[in-house]
């Protein structure tokens, strides 16, 4: 194929083949040993440490670091894992910048948190390497749990409840287990098809099967999963996607961020991927962020992220923003697009300045329009697939609805939207089913 | 810049700092190397007897602690003297002095405990143009097992006994290097002192193990499986060194007996360090061999700044000016209150002042809303442990209570001077009822 940065419209190979691998290697290269124990060394293992308190998960953060200080990483993955089994993609995915590092006493001293991300990665890194599972099952209990969704709340919930002893089914729509972690993810934050690899490290604990393909509401329904199991944990996620309210929005070219970035990452050969020469992203999350990042990486000459608020109310972090510009991503604040124009397909987007009111947002009447052959939904997901009977409350589930019942993560009230919450939620989901199972806890 | 030039014994060299017998004057081109780089002085590295010389081990000789990012805080190592044919350090000592007359050149000597070693010795350095002599009498390890090194410098009376025949047989300048390998550093620079020594220098290395081999089981360095105790030296026996120094310059027997201070030298604060309790220049040998020779320069600048900041014109201005500030536990005033007191714009909340308080002090840290800190006065005893646990200097400080405030801690008004010899709890007191 002959296609380059200029070749309109939306085309695969736009890039010399030999520059994918470069582009979506792995974002944070791993630290080696030695670059470990100089990060390591920086930690204070500050008093009822701040960054412990930040991370959702609770990480004693200060003792797996000085646990790599004195050359122990398997003993440092030990304490990750035992609050956070996905501490593995977490040390990839975490917005560090806005949880522990932010929370670092060495980011108020001198601007440079300890790099609490990257060494937790090479803790998990070093254990994983060595095929290892530090955890086993208690005696059997009898009780049989099923976990709906093998994203990481329910990988959490799940794997915490066979450490218990129980027996765990998981049910997952997709071809894949892992959710947002093998789906979601920015290709280059997961590199080396890490999401597949840490689940089959969890797995190793034990009394988990996981049935792939099998959907709540359509191969099998909530209320016979109550029947029969003792207690049933939903961890489904946000399927739905929120649409724009602006004409045009069904134009070909016009697509969902969170479908791009699905099928790139499950794409065998990045250069079969297509992307457009113009593409405008609307949104103002990590799932915009991703999707604009990742045009660029494949090629799109422009790639514009629009954003209705100002700067500092956009949800991807300031670390997050640099990361695109520094790509080559342009990001216009303050503007809400109107319609998608074109003939057959979209050409291009028509956006109004808005302005923040305290009656809320407003379009003012100044308005641009941006060329664009490709345009990345991002503004946000949506519950969608609630079973029957549970009454939503803010567009979320309750975390236990109903007796043996349990939700957590995305699909669930409270906390960020974020992979390490899931997994806290998982968590202690399971430490509730287990008390509810036993009547006791332990 | 000020005038760095010093006078120690009668030997000259443009600045206080000399490096200390070891490997980086164990040869003509280091020596030389260092005169380049600024260093003032050497001692050339231990010569031995004529004949056949010592030998060294082939394996590792040297071992480590380090603190954080692996700076190298304290070196240990199993080296000999040198292990070159006396003639060779004798001609190479020659060339270099021709070549450097303002630098001072010592050469350190270690001969068996016999008159007549020393007397040979003694006269066959006669004509190198060397400035003075310095007894090894602290080599903790090897040449310690044949009778040498700390082998005498352990018992008084040898040192004193070698020292007196080393004048008779000799018109240099003769500095006796002292071991700290003893109980009692004192009883060793007396007998120098009696024997006619003009300076003694100290301290030599430790013994010590710097570390053990977890899966071989044997102490570090490790030769085939064995180890044996090294002699400490760097940054971490410092504090040991500058007390032995402090203890030579205020014991009244001693007093005024020259001293060349030794031991962790690294910065030119340490230099001022050993200085101000009494030695009259400091030797350097770790630091050169962690950083090479270049750190005089450093030293040299940093001495210079602080003499002109406190408006010394020479060092002897600075020599043995904390010296009558060193005491005994006995007369320290116990009237002298202070208290903690937390910068809380400097604090960066990491709450080790905290825990350590309240683990293993007195309790005297409250931690408040949002990570705040601060001080009990009517706990604290003034340890100074938070001071010293916190990461950013100054942030904690120790603030001097008024005569005539009340310690919210005792309840008693603090008074005028008052140490444990005339203390109520003293059984030996002689405070007046
Ligand atoms: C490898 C090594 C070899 C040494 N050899 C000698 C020696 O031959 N003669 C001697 O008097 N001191 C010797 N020393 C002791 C040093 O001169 C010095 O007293 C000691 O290292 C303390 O100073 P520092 O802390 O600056 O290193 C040696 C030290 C080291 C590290
Ligand atoms: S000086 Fe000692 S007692 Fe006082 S606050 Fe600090 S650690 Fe506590």
């Amino acid at each position: 194929m002959s296609n380059s940065q200029l070749t309109p419209g939306i085309v695969p190979a736009r890039l010399p083949a030999a520059t994918y691998a470069d582009n979506f290697a792995d974002h944070e290269p791993p630290f080696d040993v030695h670059e470990a124990r100089v990060a390591a060394d920086r930690c204070y293992f500050c008093h009822d440490a701040p960054c412990m308190t930040a991370c959702p998960t609770s990480i004693d953060i200060p003792l797996f670091i000085r646990q790599i200080a004195t050359g122990t990483p398997d003993a440092a993955a030990k304490t990750i894992l035992s609050q956070n089994i996905l501490g593995g993609m977490c040390a990839r995915v975490c917005p560090t910048e806005t949880l522990c590092e932010e929370a670092c006493v060495r980011e108020t001293a001198e601007g440079k948190p300890v790099e609490i991300g990257r060494l937790q990665r090479y803790a998990t890194d070093v254990l994983m390497a060595k095929g290892v599972h530090p955890f086993t099952r208690a005696a059997a209990t009898g009780k049989r749990v099923a976990v709906v969704g093998a994203g990481p709340s329910g990988l959490a919930c799940a794997h915490r409840l066979a450490m218990k002893g129980h027996d765990v089914t998981v049910l997952e729509r997709r071809p894949k287990p892992g959710g947002l972690n093998e789906y979601g993810i920015a290709t280059y934050k997961a590199t080396d098809d890490f999401a597949q690899r840490e689940v089959e490290w969890l797995l190793k604990i034990g009394g988990i099967t996981v049935k792939n393909g099998v959907t709540l509401g359509k191969d099998v329904v909530l209320a016979d999963l109550m029947a029969d199991y003792d207690a049933v944990f939903l961890g489904i996620g946000l399927a739905g996607v929120n649409a724009l309210r602006a004409a045009g929005e069904d134009l070909p070219g016009v697509q969902n961020a969170v479908d791009f970035i699905a099928d790139l990452r499950q794409a065998e050969d990045r250069a079969a991927v297509p992307v457009g020469r113009d593409v405008v992203v609307i949104g103002g999350g990590m799932t915009a962020v991703d999707a604009a990042v990742q045009s660029k990486l494949l090629g799109a000459e422009n790639v514009t992220i629009v954003y209705r608020r100002g700067r500092d109310k956009m949800s991807a972090s300031g670390y997050e923003q640099e990361h695109a510009t520094q790509t080559g991503v342009r990001i216009i604040y303050g503007a809400a697009p109107v319609r998608v124009t074109g003939t057959g397909k979209a050409e291009a987007v028509e956006f109004a300045y808005t302005e923040d009111t305290p009656e809320g947002l407003k379009l003012k009447s100044e308005t641009f329009t941006l060329k664009a052959d490709q345009v990345f939904k991002a503004i946000g997901q949506t519950l969608a697939g609630v079973p029957d009977g549970i009454t939503i409350a803010a567009g979320k589930l309750p975390r236990n609805p109903a007796p043996k019942l349990w939700c957590g993560g995305d699909c669930a009230l409270g906390g960020e939207d974020l992979t390490v919450t899931a997994v806290a939620e998982g968590r202690d989901a399971a430490e509730e089913i287990h008390v509810a199972l036993m009547g006791t806890a332990g | 810049m000020a005038n760095l030039a010093s006078n120690f014994i009668g030997i000259k060299s443009p600045n206080p700092f000399w490096l200390a017998s070891a490997p980086p004057t164990d040869k003509e081109v280091n020596v030389r190397r260092a005169f380049e780089a600024g260093w003032g002085g050497v001692v050339w590295k231990t010569l031995g007897s004529e004949g056949p010389p010592v030998v060294n081990v082939n394996g590792p000789r040297y071992g480590a602690i380090w603190g954080a990012d692996r700076r190298l805080l304290g070196l240990n190592n199993i080296e000999l003297i040198t292990d070159r044919p006396l003639e060779v350090n004798l001609r190479e000592i020659k060339s270099v002095k021709r070549d450097y007359p303002d630098r001072a050149l010592i050469i350190s000597l270690m001969v068996p405990c016999d008159e007549d070693s020393w007397k040979d010795i003694l006269s066959r350095i006669e004509d190198t143009g060397a400035d003075g002599v310095e007894l090894n009498f602290g080599c903790p390890h090897g040449m310690a097992e044949r009778g040498m090194g700390s082998a005498v410098g352990q018992v008084p009376e040898y040192i004193e006994m070698v020292t007196r025949w080393v004048k008779k047989h000799s018109r240099m300048p003769c500095i006796v290097k002292l071991t700290p390998n003893i109980t009692d550093v004192r009883k060793p620079a007396e007998a120098a002192k009696r024997g006619g020594a003009d300076a003694v220098s100290l301290i030599n290395t430790i013994n010590s193990i710097t570390s053990v081999d977890l899966d071989d089981f044997a102490p570090e360095p490790t030769i085939d499986g064995k180890g044996t105790h090294g002699g400490y030296c760097g940054p971490a026996v410092k504090p040991i060194a500058l007390n032995m120094v402090a203890e030579i310059a205020r014991n009244p027997v001693t007093a005024g007996l020259p001293i060349s201070g030794i031991g962790g030298v690294t910065t030119w604060r340490d230099a001022a360090e050993f200085m101000a309790l009494g030695a009259g220049n400091v030797q350097v040998c770790t630091a050169a061999m962690t950083y090479g020779f270049k750190v005089v320069q450093e030293m040299i600048s940093g001495l210079s700044d602080y003499m002109d900041r406190k408006g010394f014109t020479s060092t002897a201005d600075l020599v043995g000016r904390a010296v009558p500030n060193v005491t005994d536990w006995q007369f320290l005033n116990l009237n002298y209150v202070t208290k903690a007191h937390i910068d809380q714009d400097a604090c960066i909340k990491c709450g080790r002042c905290y825990i350590a308080c309240e683990d293993t002090s007195h309790q005297a840290i409250e931690m408040g809303p949002g990570r705040t800190f601060t001080v009990k006065d009517e706990e604290c005893v003034a340890c100074n442990l938070c001071v010293n646990v916190c990461p950013v200097e100054n942030c904690i400080t120790m603030v001097e209570m008024p005569k005539g405030k009340v310690d919210p801690r005792t309840g008693v008004p603090v008074g005028d001077y008052a140490n444990w010899t005339m203390h109520p709890n003293n059984p030996s007191s002689q405070a007046a009822e």
